[in-house]
């Protein structure tokens, strides 16, 4: 009896405040360790494995396959940078200048950018969740491309040559180790706790199937347009973690072969897998720059990775089942499996 | 007024190409209901195959000497690039999708998505990614009447894509492949049943439709004067929308899809902004596939459960 | 199942591998001074950043050609301070993400002393944002847009810049040319295109002539007849056209097609052999601005087109020579710093004056832009020749 009343939310808090801390020294370590160009690897495949798990909530969980969430990314990108620039001098004159400063502009930021993909997710899906499988992706990759030419036009956002603030040096280079991994902590709690409740049950039965999940009363509509917001707000978040780490953001970083990267992410990983989704986002990212010297054969090779793991292992490299359950860590139950 | 006139007639010039990629799109939809993503890229080897067998046969001496290129010779590389085309297509259709024909709608999707990229970088790799100049197989002549310029080669484009159209349609309608692959387009099972040999007509439909996007390939280098190994992405999508507004699976519907998807791009081009000529025709999709997604002239389609 | 597991563990290694380029102890501290700083090492390596592949190879291959020519002069006169130089050239394939990531590569994992790049202002910026952060000198040959060096005090450029380069053409049409109409089809996606479309535009605008009409394409675009259709109908007298060299072949083309006869005009980025390939004979009687022509007579010039031409078998262009000229004043700074150490460079480059280039006499101003005069080029013939030269 004692054992229930003891506070569940001081054990979270303890929880998170240990993975604060525990982050915050790996921050340290790495920075002391390695050359700029590894910590890059890093913060790619830490913004990649945001990127996958949220594409993977509406890709793989709900069996509904967009391929223009590069269009979100920009629109994270975009907002938080922007809105970042516009928030410093209130934030600097609250709070003067310095981490904390830097800290709550940089992650107001975010919040704001993550919650403007949103909402562009709820715009495009709305009306485009009505569609079913081939014609989805077709309009999803449409959307994708005209919001990519939407910032390619916005004069005050710097059109073409892209947006970077108002400091000729640049966007500030806020994204770090720390809270870039922060960042994929959070997604990825949120996610998993999505995907195993039962509304995670409910979106897999749509993707096994819709007309009977409707049949049985889910609310399909509503559900699939949730978890695509959802997703899109993931997609935004990494944009602004990305923004800031390039001290620009040009329309051009968001075209169709962002998607595909994305879309080989979640593939190479396992349609469905939230533990496959984090091995494809890092898969990506030291692919990407151990192949650097080599990038017109690294398109080629994704290219070819994909057509032969459609053919010979659809379900990538754990299905939609959980690494737990490779390892036997503990014992999770899977989703209804994907047929082939 | 000349203005219009001018701009219209660029746009149908423009969208005769998009209706002659259109129809494979189209015609492969039609049977197998999967998007052959990859067939912008065979568009763009056609044209890069055009090229090709236009320098094999010497088109740099005739350039030199001042001659032009004979007519029948433009004919033998049109032939030429229709083939390497076709095969190019039955390859396509043998490796990567007929493997995955009967796994869940996604599956093949991105299989030809896949299919897509790897021409578009291979050919990167191949043919540089610079643009070249298109060889005058056709020698230009222009032609002006009240402010109004029409070249021969646009005459030519209206001229073999009407060809090719009414080549296609007596096709479908008089012959036994045509009838099979009408009776595949509905229901695939069925026909299976009735002795058609699907396979075969599968891949008469991939060289059909592959043949028709190589001859929109040369017709657009010679127009647009310069390819590159990317130009089959963007041109490939428009006239999988052209396809799309026309009704899927309809081959009239195809060709006016994509005149109407040319006219508007040339007319938001020339009179609202170059810049957003592309996404028009994302919006007409959006439009289409909201509105009315069986297209132009398509039929609603039930679907059972 | 046993393949996914074997496969997790290839793909955790895997993934891992990178942590070998970890530093060794005796390193410098990653985001502190630069690795070249100490300057002990037996021979001074210089970073090249360049578009080798992608749309704009010829700006980049051309230019590290001549970047090379340099490198090998230097070093068959025993080097410069005593030591070889090596050039170290990465390919950013005209992508600014993958400039700025090339010019971190050459400072941590190359180890560079100094930077030579880019061509494009685009991809200038990128890069020099980082070599900025990181206190490595760099020098652009040709980026002209005024931003590039605005970044920061450790970047250098030896060509003029646009406000300079538009109000020559400008110049050229009004006074020259006798135009009073003129239109502008530029490049959005460009920065350099707009910047110099916007130099001219007020250069020409103050002289009293007017801007017919301006429309606008996308670098890789090859369908420009809506926009030539519409200038055809605005009266403009001549056409100007900042942008590369493919589409403003391609352009020239169209323009021809439509019946469009008058004159067009750009700036140095038409110059490239591909210019002539593309565009043909509907080039001929433009005009554009650029650093250097072949048949210019400094003697300098002429001994570096010969030596271009015997090395590499074919002519320079405006752009390979500003890439020579960019790494012989590197040297140059080198030498009157005396040493490699970062800060001692930036302060020679800083204090160029009067160098003798192929491209003309270099003074570095204190915006660190160089203070050079241009040339009018007409093509004619299938061919590019002098027609005016035009001091600051």
């Amino acid at each position: 009896m004692t054992e229930a009343r003891r506070p569940q939310w001081l054990k979270r808090a303890l929880i998170a405040a240990g993975i604060v801390v525990v982050l915050y020294g790996l921050e340290l370590v790495v920075q002391a360790v390695t050359i700029e160009y590894v910590q890059r690897i890093m913060l790619l495949a830490g913004i990649n494995v945001i990127l996958a798990v949220g594409l993977n909530l509406i890709n793989g969980t709900t069996g509904q396959f967009s391929i223009g969430h590069a269009g979100f990314m920009a629109v994270g990108a975009y907002g938080s940078a922007f809105l970042g620039v516009q928030l410093a001098p209130i934030v600097a004159g609250a709070l003067g200048s310095g981490p904390l400063a830097d800290g709550v502009t940089f992650n107001v930021g975010l919040v704001l950018g993550g919650l403007l993909a949103g909402g562009a997710g709820l715009l495009v899906g709305i009306p485009s969740l009505r569609l079913r499988g081939d014609y989805l992706a077709v309009v999803t990759l449409g959307f994708g491309e005209i919001i990519r030419i939407l910032f390619n036009n916005a004069k005050f956002l710097g059109g073409a040559t892209g947006y970077s603030g108002d400091n000729p040096a640049g966007l500030p280079p806020y994204t770090t180790f720390f809270w870039v991994f922060l960042w994929v902590m959070v997604v990825i709690a949120v996610i998993k706790n999505l995907t195993f409740s039962q509304t995670g049950r409910s979106l897999s039965a749509i993707r096994e199937d819709e007309i009977a999940a409707e049949a049985m009363g889910t609310p399909t509509v509503r559900l699939k347009v949730t978890a695509f917001a959802f997703s899109a707000a993931a997609a935004g978040v990494a944009g602004g973690l990305f923004a800031h780490m390039q001290s620009g953001v040009r329309p051009e970083d968001f075209r169709f072969e962002r998607s595909i990267d994305m879309i080989v992410m979640i593939i190479v990983g396992g349609l469905g897998s939230i533990s496959g989704a984090v091995l494809g986002g890092i898969f990506v990212a030291v692919s990407l720059e151990l192949m650097r010297d080599f990038q017109e054969y690294r398109l080629v090779l994704y290219a070819l990775l994909l057509i032969v793991i459609m053919i010979v292992r659809p379900q990538g490299l754990l299905g939609n089942r959980e690494i737990g359950e490779f390892l036997r860590f503990g014992k999770k139950k899977s989703g209804p499996e994907l047929s082939g | 007024m000349s203005e219009l006139v001018q701009q219209i007639i660029n746009g149908l010039s423009l969208g005769s190409i998009y209706a002659l990629i259109a129809l494979g799109y189209t015609m492969v939809y039609g049977i197998l209901k999967l998007i052959n993503f990859a067939h912008g890229e065979v568009f763009m080897i056609g044209s890069y195959a055009g090229y090709y067998a236009a320098t094999v046969f010497g088109i740099e001496r005739y350039q030199a000497s001042g001659a032009t290129f004979p007519l029948y010779m433009a004919v033998v590389v049109l032939v030429v690039a229709m083939a390497a085309a076709a095969l190019l297509g039955v390859s396509i259709e043998f490796l990567a999708y007929r493997p995955v024909r009967s796994a869940p709608r996604l599956t093949p999707l991105i299989t030809a998505i896949g299919v897509s990229l790897f021409l578009q970088n291979a050919a990167m790799l191949v043919f540089s990614p610079n643009p070249r100049a298109y060889p005058a197989i056709i020698h230009e002549v222009r032609f002006e009447a009240g402010g109004v310029i029409i070249t021969n080669i646009k005459l030519t484009i209206f001229i073999v894509a009407l060809l090719l159209m009414f080549g296609l349609h007596v096709l479908v309608q008089k012959t036994w492949t045509g009838r099979a692959m009408r009776a595949l387009s509905v229901n695939l099972d069925a026909a299976k049943l009735m002795g058609i040999d699907t396979n075969r007509t599968i891949q008469a439909t991939f060289a059909i439709g592959s043949a028709l996007a190589a001859a929109g390939g040369i017709l657009f280098g010679l127009d647009q004067i310069t390819i590159n190994p990317l130009m089959g992405v963007l041109t490939g999508l428009k006239a999988f929308v052209a396809a799309v507004l026309g009704g899927i699976g309809n081959i009239p519907g195809a060709v006016l899809g994509g005149l109407l998807i040319g006219l508007a791009e040339q007319l938001t081009a020339g009179y609202l902004s170059p810049d957003y000529r592309d996404a028009i025709t994302f919006l007409i999709l959006i439009f289409v596939l909201i509105l009315k997604p069986e297209g132009l002239l398509g039929v609603v389609r039930q679907e059972k459960v | 199942m046993r393949l996914g597991r074997r496969l997790f563990s290839a793909l955790l290694a895997l993934s891992l591998t990178p942590l070998a380029a970890c530093k060794k102890p005796g390193d410098d501290g990653s985001g502190a001074g630069p690795a070249g700083s100490t300057g002990g090492g037996t021979e001074i390596r210089i970073g090249h950043f360049a578009s080798m592949t992608g749309g704009t190879a010829h700006f980049g291959q051309d230019t590290d050609k001549a970047a090379h020519l340099a490198v090998d002069e230097a070093n068959a006169t025993g080097g410069v301070l005593g030591k070889k130089v090596k050039l170290i050239t990465l390919d950013d394939r005209g992508d600014s993400a993958e400039a700025a990531n090339a010019v971190t590569r050459l400072i941590d994992v190359e180890k560079v002393n100094a930077i030579l790049g880019e061509v494009a202002s685009s991809l200038s910026l990128a890069g020099g944002r980082v070599v900025q952060r990181r206190g490595i000198p760099m020098v652009s040959p040709s980026s002209t847009n005024p931003k590039v060096t605005e970044v920061g005090d450790f970047i250098f450029r030896v060509c003029f810049i646009d406000p300079f380069q538009g109000k020559v053409m400008a110049n050229f049409a009004r006074k020259n040319l006798k135009f009073d109409k003129v239109a502008i089809l530029k490049d959005v996606k460009n920065d350099y295109s707009i910047g110099l479309a916007d130099a001219f535009k007020q250069a020409f605008t103050s002289q009293g002539g007017t801007i017919a009409l301006e429309q606008s394409y996308s670098q890789g675009d090859t369908d420009f007849s809506a926009q030539i259709t519409a200038i055809k109908g605005s009266g403009a007298q001549a056409i100007f056209v900042p942008g590369y060299y493919a589409e403003v072949g391609a352009i020239a083309r169209t323009a021809q097609r439509l019946g469009v006869k008058v004159p067009l005009m750009g700036g140095d980025g038409w110059d490239a052999p591909d210019l002539y390939k593309i565009g043909g004979d509907a080039l001929e009687g433009s005009y554009f601005s650029n650093h250097f022509a072949l048949d210019m007579v400094t003697p300098k010039a002429q001994k570096f087109i010969a030596d271009f031409k015997a090395k590499y078998g074919q002519e320079p262009t405006g752009l390979g020579a500003l890439g020579y000229d960019a790494a012989a004043v590197l040297f140059d700074a080198m030498k009157r710093a005396g040493s490699v150490e970062p800060k001692a460079v930036r302060d020679a480059l800083a204090a160029t004056k009067d160098y003798e280039g192929v491209t003309g006499k270099i003074t570095i101003d204190p915006q660190r832009n160089a203070q050079k005069s241009a040339v009018v080029l007409k093509i004619t013939g299938g061919k590019s020749k002098f027609e005016s030269v035009v001091e600051p």
